[in-house]
């Protein structure tokens, strides 16, 4: 067991099944950095560093793509349909707009229209999320497309140890899996195992207990809710924080049995909230779990609006404790005394 | 005998094989828009009648374990990749014993065991595919080769160039195969490529691209053997332009207008695959007429057959609406 950052345990995760299995390939933009260039080869190790280091022990699983995204993005479809295990980096989840149609068309319908015959085992990496000023097209938290596609599988690790027993699970994985990595969680420590291990994909992380208001809080919106509980705490409100950990297949039994205890149910997502999946939970809770509820659904997400570049905007932008604090007070003030 | 440019170095079996092979695609294609006039098959339907050369000239170079990516005009690639012809018609009458469980259709006929990763509904969709194969090659260690086939139409996407541009730069074990038949669904390749030789563009991607005549075997094998072992012996990627005519519509249904009166015919008269092949080989003494009229029979009789069990195969029950979504969930 060591500290280490959410990257780092990304890395350790890459570098372990690598190791373990060698038809695991890891490519992208600069993953390596400086392929046919007159300098030093793994000059970047990916544009934040995450596989900084993996080419100087796995030069043959680890290669640099020119910017094409829907030929690499592609490329690891095809690969996955023979033999490999590939992890293809996008390095922004904005950038899917250019290669969607090789995730949603290709790679995440092969099993069911070629009648099951098809394994498409890759990963796509990718960044999300907003909090660093880089504006409307590199800071969008766009899980939804994703989740709403039937054939891929979606991860949002919210700490480094999940970082790394999902990423292995990912990589282990026969389907396609979408891991949406938080750029601002990248520097934060937790502790995490030496050794490889995996957690199961579709299971929820109960990660704080308390009997007065559920929270489905996601990825880096889990420390917010954090900071938010023992705010609420102080008062006398106990949250239960539940993490997913993965959107697809969502833990929905986990949820439900916090709610059915709690009667409240307030969720936090960054990303937009129409069509979201603040608004598929709480849909899902009002629909399974209304006999228990004793206030409406809440939820906390960002505005309806891209994200903005100006650092006073973008900060008004991402939910905040406050604000969920402010959330759970008004399911707590609306509900029926218990 | 006439000189048989390519000829020689297939043995009877072979030839007797690749006549076969263009044979069954014909029938099943005719017998398809036959079939599809009485309103008895769902959906769209894009036949490959007259494209025949091409597929049969490609996969004559290729073993079990290389991989091809299709188009939505597929049925030619996949008989030719040696996907089951009978599982393949119950597939375009959607029935739970086609080739994908009657999930994929006309559109997504696939078998991964045969290297067949699938007809494609979308254009352009399949040539990143096999640049993942190439990698998957060249990262284990064997000398598999992965051919994409693309129309004129899809030579226009960005997909396309990306992937030449991507197999180029990896120096993968890839063919990127164009069928310009003339027309991209109704739009002629004269207006939307400027009526150029498309594979010049291979120039632009720093590997070779050369024309063949689609209709001609021979010409088609010669030069897909020439790209396919420099692309096993690691030379890389190739371009090669088919020219060739579709003898139907872009679909089943399509009223052509757009078409020059007696274009098809002519074509038929002139170029058509099998013909040509039949005069050379017969006209060369490599094979006789009778043995090419037994396989004709054969053939006819077998796709009335897969035509005949197919009408009255089971459809898919209500369970299998949503299985093989996922491998685990």
């Amino acid at each position: 067991m060591a500290r280490i950052t959410y990257m780092q345990a990304i890395n350790d995760a890459l570098a372990q099944e690598m190791e373990r299995d060698e038809t695991v390939v890891v490519f992208g933009e600069d993953n390596v950095g400086g392929t046919g260039s007159p300098g030093e080869m793994d000059a970047w190790g990916g544009v934040m560093g995450v596989t900084k280091g993996l080419y100087g022990k796995f030069p043959n699983q680890i290669f640099d793509t020119p910017i094409s995204e829907s030929a690499f993005i592609g490329a690891a479809a095809g690969a996955a349909c023979s033999g490999l295990r590939p992890v293809a980096e996008l390095m922004f989840v904005d950038f899917m707009g250019v290669c969607f149609d090789q995730i949603f068309n290709q790679a995440a319908k092969f099993k069911y229209m070629f009648g099951g015959k098809a394994k498409t085992p890759m990963v796509i990496r990718t960044m999300y999320g907003a909090g660093i000023r880089a504006a409307s097209q590199h800071s969008q938290a766009l899980y939804p497309l994703f989740t709403h596609i039937p054939g891929l599988k979606v991860v949002v690790p919210s700490t480094p140890y999940d970082a790394k027993g999902l990423m292995i699970a990912s990589i282990r994985d026969d389907d396609p899996v979408i891991f949406f990595e938080n750029k601002v969680l990248y520097a934060v420590e937790g502790e995490v195992p030496d050794e490889a291990y995996a957690i199961p994909l579709g299971e929820a992380e109960i990660v704080r207990e308390g009997d007065d208001v559920t929270i489905v809080a996601i990825g880096r919106m889990v420390s917010m809710a954090e900071q938010a509980a023992a705010d609420l705490s102080s008062d006398g409100i106990e949250v239960e924080i539940v993490d997913p950990r993965t959107l697809s297949p969502l833990d929905t039994d986990t949820i439900y049995e916090s709610v059915e205890n709690t009667g409240r149910l307030v969720v936090v997502d960054e990303a937009n909230p129409r069509c979201s999946m603040a608004s598929d939970i709480a849909s899902l809770v009002a629909q399974n779990c209304f006999e228990h509820l004793k206030a409406a659904p809440q939820m906390v997400t960002a505005p309806h609006a891209p994200p903005p570049f100006s650092p006073s905007l973008e900060d008004l932008y991402v939910p905040d404790p406050e604000k969920v604090a402010d959330a759970v007070r008004k399911t707590v003030g609306q509900g029926v005394a218990s | 005998m006439t000189e048989v440019a390519g000829a020689k170095e297939l043995s009877k079996e072979e030839l007797l094989d690749a006549y076969r092979t263009m044979r069954t695609i014909r029938d099943f294609e005719e017998r398809l828009h036959e079939e599809f006039a009485t309103g008895e098959i769902p959906g769209f339907v894009h036949l490959y009648a007259g494209e025949e050369a091409i597929a049969a000239g490609f996969m004559a170079h290729l073993d079990e374990d290389d991989y091809i990516a299709s188009t939505h005009r597929g049925h030619g690639h996949a008989i030719a990749k040696g996907c089951d012809p009978k599982a393949m018609m119950f597939e375009i009458y959607g029935k739970q014993d086609g080739l994908c469980h009657g999930k994929g259709g006309s559109m997504h006929i696939a078998d991964l065991d045969k290297g067949m990763l699938g007809a494609n509904g979308i254009v352009g969709g399949g040539p990143p595919l096999v640049c993942g194969v190439g990698l998957s090659a060249r990262t284990r260690g064997t000398n598999q080769v992965a051919v994409s086939f693309t129309g004129d139409g899809g030579a226009n996407q960005g997909t396309v160039f990306e992937s030449l541009n991507l197999a180029s730069a990896w120096d993968l074990p890839c063919i990127f195969v164009i069928e310009n038949n003339g027309y991209a669904e109704a739009t002629a390749q004269a207006f939307s490529s400027k009526g150029i030789d498309i594979a010049k563009r291979a120039d632009g991607f720093s590997m070779p691209g050369v024309v063949v005549d689609g209709h001609d075997f021979f010409a088609v094998y010669e030069a897909a053997g020439e790209a396919i072992r420099r692309a096993r012996e690691g030379g890389g990627p190739s371009m090669i332009e088919c020219k060739v005519n579709r003898y139907f519509g872009h679909f089943e249904g399509d009223a052509q207008t757009y078409r020059a009166a007696n274009e098809v015919e002519e074509v038929r008269k002139e170029k058509d695959c099998l013909m040509l092949f039949r005069r050379r080989v017969t006209s060369a003494g490599l094979v006789k007429e009778s043995e090419l009229d037994q396989i004709d029979e054969e053939v006819k009789n077998y796709i009335d057959e897969c035509v005949r069990e197919a009408k009255a195969a089971p459809e898919p029950t209500p369970e299998h609406l949503v299985t093989d979504v996922y491998a685990s969930y």
